[in-house]
């Protein structure tokens, strides 16, 4: 699937309107307001924003950057959400131990669920992960550990490494930011490394890539890998957040939700994904009382984004950029 | 031994089910590069108009069998001139991305309109009772569903790989472009494809209305499983999708009786065994 925001930014870079020190600049300022931020706005709505753009900008690294659209991310978001909440909340184990631990599952199932979904791909590969993140549903559904239709609630917040408390939304919310900054970094870096570049040349060329000696599967493993691990801290995360992890989070509309996202923001941009996860959830913020109403009016927006608006929010702005150079 | 041929008979019946749906799938994929994720939202839709045409207008089963694919498959063909088209030219991703938004709005909507509860459609006259074969007891319309969708099966198939506009269909599935430069309108031959594979899930809901409950959900559970199963059989075989459908329903019967916990999950059990040993499915062919 091609990204038509990376040729964007790629325009960009030749006109130097991006150039490295405005990059600076530009991610300095960001990750000051992100610091400022709570004291504008309510922490576990900015905390919920942070997850999911954790969440999005990992499966950004498959669909933008390697051409793989999964339709399974919820498995590893909720699986790894479960696993950290029932660590913490049935063993007693701190909440860095069960943030590793939950990631730690979603690595392992994304290794399972990617080595065989990688053997088809196109349309085939989102069918497959589908299919499997129906099955991790199934089994949430089922296994006791789950808590089934209830899931788990009360999930504790104790003391991060013992000494610091989380209770608070502001200690929590800091928290959240530092994990959150470090997920990124790490997805901006395998971006823009070698590795990254090899994960586009198979998107653009699959074949090509193959004849000029790259190990082809290797690479969409690797990137699936680390695309679900990094969803699951996400899902971790958020159950530490919202201090539950319910059957929402495996459901299938979660799934499509993360593309929406994606596709919203600008799939194949470093930003887009976050910023659709920010228009995603303010937008469930204001309609959470249409009932109903939610799920059309996101269907709207979903074939809007597909019929008329590929390039993303963050796709948009770049294409204007060019076009009107500063 | 009872409850065994009875699980297996319910096995057949969702086979039935898995079949007509993958094969609706299958025709569409072939020639219109679409993989409808809306296919369960429409056999929904065609079931609640049925139950709709019931309730509300008096229109019985029978014409119900008719007239409600010919509604979804006209809604089909709507959406296929005024939104599919569109994306024809670019990656087949975006079609399967533009009808998980159209499930949404469908779905979204009989919620509103309907709530989550299911609605039960009565069993047709004609087709009451049952017979007792002696190890199990054998309700009529159950078999009916099951001969009527393999009749169907076969008759696609027959009209796909036998007769002249099937032959077209297949060409156009090859090579578009050519068959259009023999004067074929391939556009409009995609439209009334897509219409046709949509009205076999409505055709496919009307027929479960009495077996199943009819409720807003009760499609987008199936279409998942139904990707499974297309996956395990390969695209390529009207066949193929055929047989797997029916198979597939059996093993998951049989699953319901040895070890009813894993009923719902061992279709993707199969899956995953499958993308070990035969990637390509059971039926597909290399490419």
């Amino acid at each position: 699937m091609s990204a038509p925001g990376l040729q964007e930014s790629r325009a960009l870079y030749r006109l130097g309107v991006i150039t490295p020190a405005r990059k600076r600049i530009f991610f300095g300022v960001l990750v000051l307001a992100g610091l400022a931020l709570p004291r504008l706005v309510y922490p576990v709505f900015l905390m919920n924003v942070l997850c999911l753009a954790l969440f999005a900008s990992a499966f950004n690294l498959l669909l933008g950057y390697t051409g793989l659209l999964s339709f399974g991310h919820a498995a590893f978001l909720s699986s790894a959400a479960y696993v950290t909440g029932y660590v913490v909340k049935a063993w007693g184990l701190p909440p860095e131990v069960g943030l590793l631990a939950g990631t730690a599952v979603a690595a392992l199932l994304g290794w399972l669920i990617g080595a065989l979904a990688i053997r088809r791909s196109g349309i085939y590969f989102a069918m497959i992960t589908l299919g499997f993140a129906q099955m991790i549903y199934f089994l949430a559904v089922q296994l006791p550990f789950t808590g089934g239709e209830d899931g788990l609630q009360g999930i504790p917040r104790r003391p991060l490494l013992g000494l610091i408390p989380l209770e608070s939304e502001g200690a929590m919310y800091y928290f959240v930011y530092a994990v959150f900054l470090a997920g990124f970094f790490v997805i901006y870096r395998a971006v823009h490394s070698p590795f990254g570049h090899v994960l586009r040349s198979i998107r653009e060329n699959e074949p090509r890539a193959l004849s000029l000696g790259y190990d082809v599967d290797r690479y969409k493993l690797v990137a699936f890998v680390l695309s679900a691990t990094l969803a699951g801290l996400a899902g971790a995360l958020k159950a530490l957040v919202m201090q539950f992890a319910t059957l929402t989070d495996a459901h299938w509309h979660k799934s499509g939700e993360v593309v929406l996202m994606t596709l919203l923001g600008g799939m194949g941009t470093i930003m887009g994904p976050s910023v659709g996860a920010l228009v995603v959830v303010t937008m469930d913020n204001y309609l959470s009382g249409f009932g109903d109403w939610v799920t059309v009016i996101v269907g709207a927006v979903f074939v809007a984004g597909v019929l008329g608006f590929r390039r993303g929010l963050v796709g948009e702005a770049l294409h204007l950029a060019r076009n009107f150079p500063f | 031994m009872q409850a065994l041929f009875g699980q297996l008979l319910v096995g057949l019946i969702n086979g039935s089910f898995y079949a007509l749906l993958s094969l609706g799938l299958a025709i569409i994929f072939g020639l219109v590069n679409v993989v409808n994720f809306a296919h369960g939202a429409l056999y929904m839709t065609g079931a609640f108009l049925a139950w709709f045409g019931l309730a509300n207008l008096g229109i019985g089963y029978w014409p119900a069998l008719l007239l409600s694919p010919l509604a979804v498959g006209l809604f089909g063909m709507v959406l296929e001139r005024t939104m599919l088209r569109r994306l024809y030219q670019l990656d087949n991703l975006y079609g399967l991305l533009l009808t998980f938004g159209l499930t949404l709005i469908v779905e979204g909507l009989f919620h509103h309109a309907y709530g989550n509860s299911g609605n039960s459609y009565p069993v047709p006259e004609a087709l009451q009772g049952g017979t007792d074969l002696g190890f199990m007891f054998l309700p009529r319309y159950r078999a009916w569903v099951v001969l009527v969708s393999v009749a169907v099966c076969f008759a696609s198939w027959f009209v796909i790989e036998r007769t002249r506009l099937g032959a077209y269909l297949r060409a156009g599935t090859e090579n578009p472009r050519l068959l259009q430069a023999f004067g074929v309108n391939v556009p409009l031959m995609k439209t009334l494809t897509f219409g046709f594979g949509v009205a076999l899930a409505g055709f496919a809901g009307v027929m479960a209305a009495p077996i199943y409950q009819v409720s807003p959900s009760m499609g987008s559970s199936l279409v998942i499983v139904v990707f499974a199963v297309v996956v395990i059989g390969g695209m390529g075989s009207i066949f193929g999708s055929i047989v797997t459908g029916l198979g597939l329903g059996l093993v998951e019967g049989l699953t319901k009786y040895l070890y009813p916990a894993a009923s719902s999950t061992v279709v993707f059990a199969v899956m995953a065994v499958v993308l070990l040993f035969r990637p390509v499915g059971l039926f597909g062919r290399e490419t």
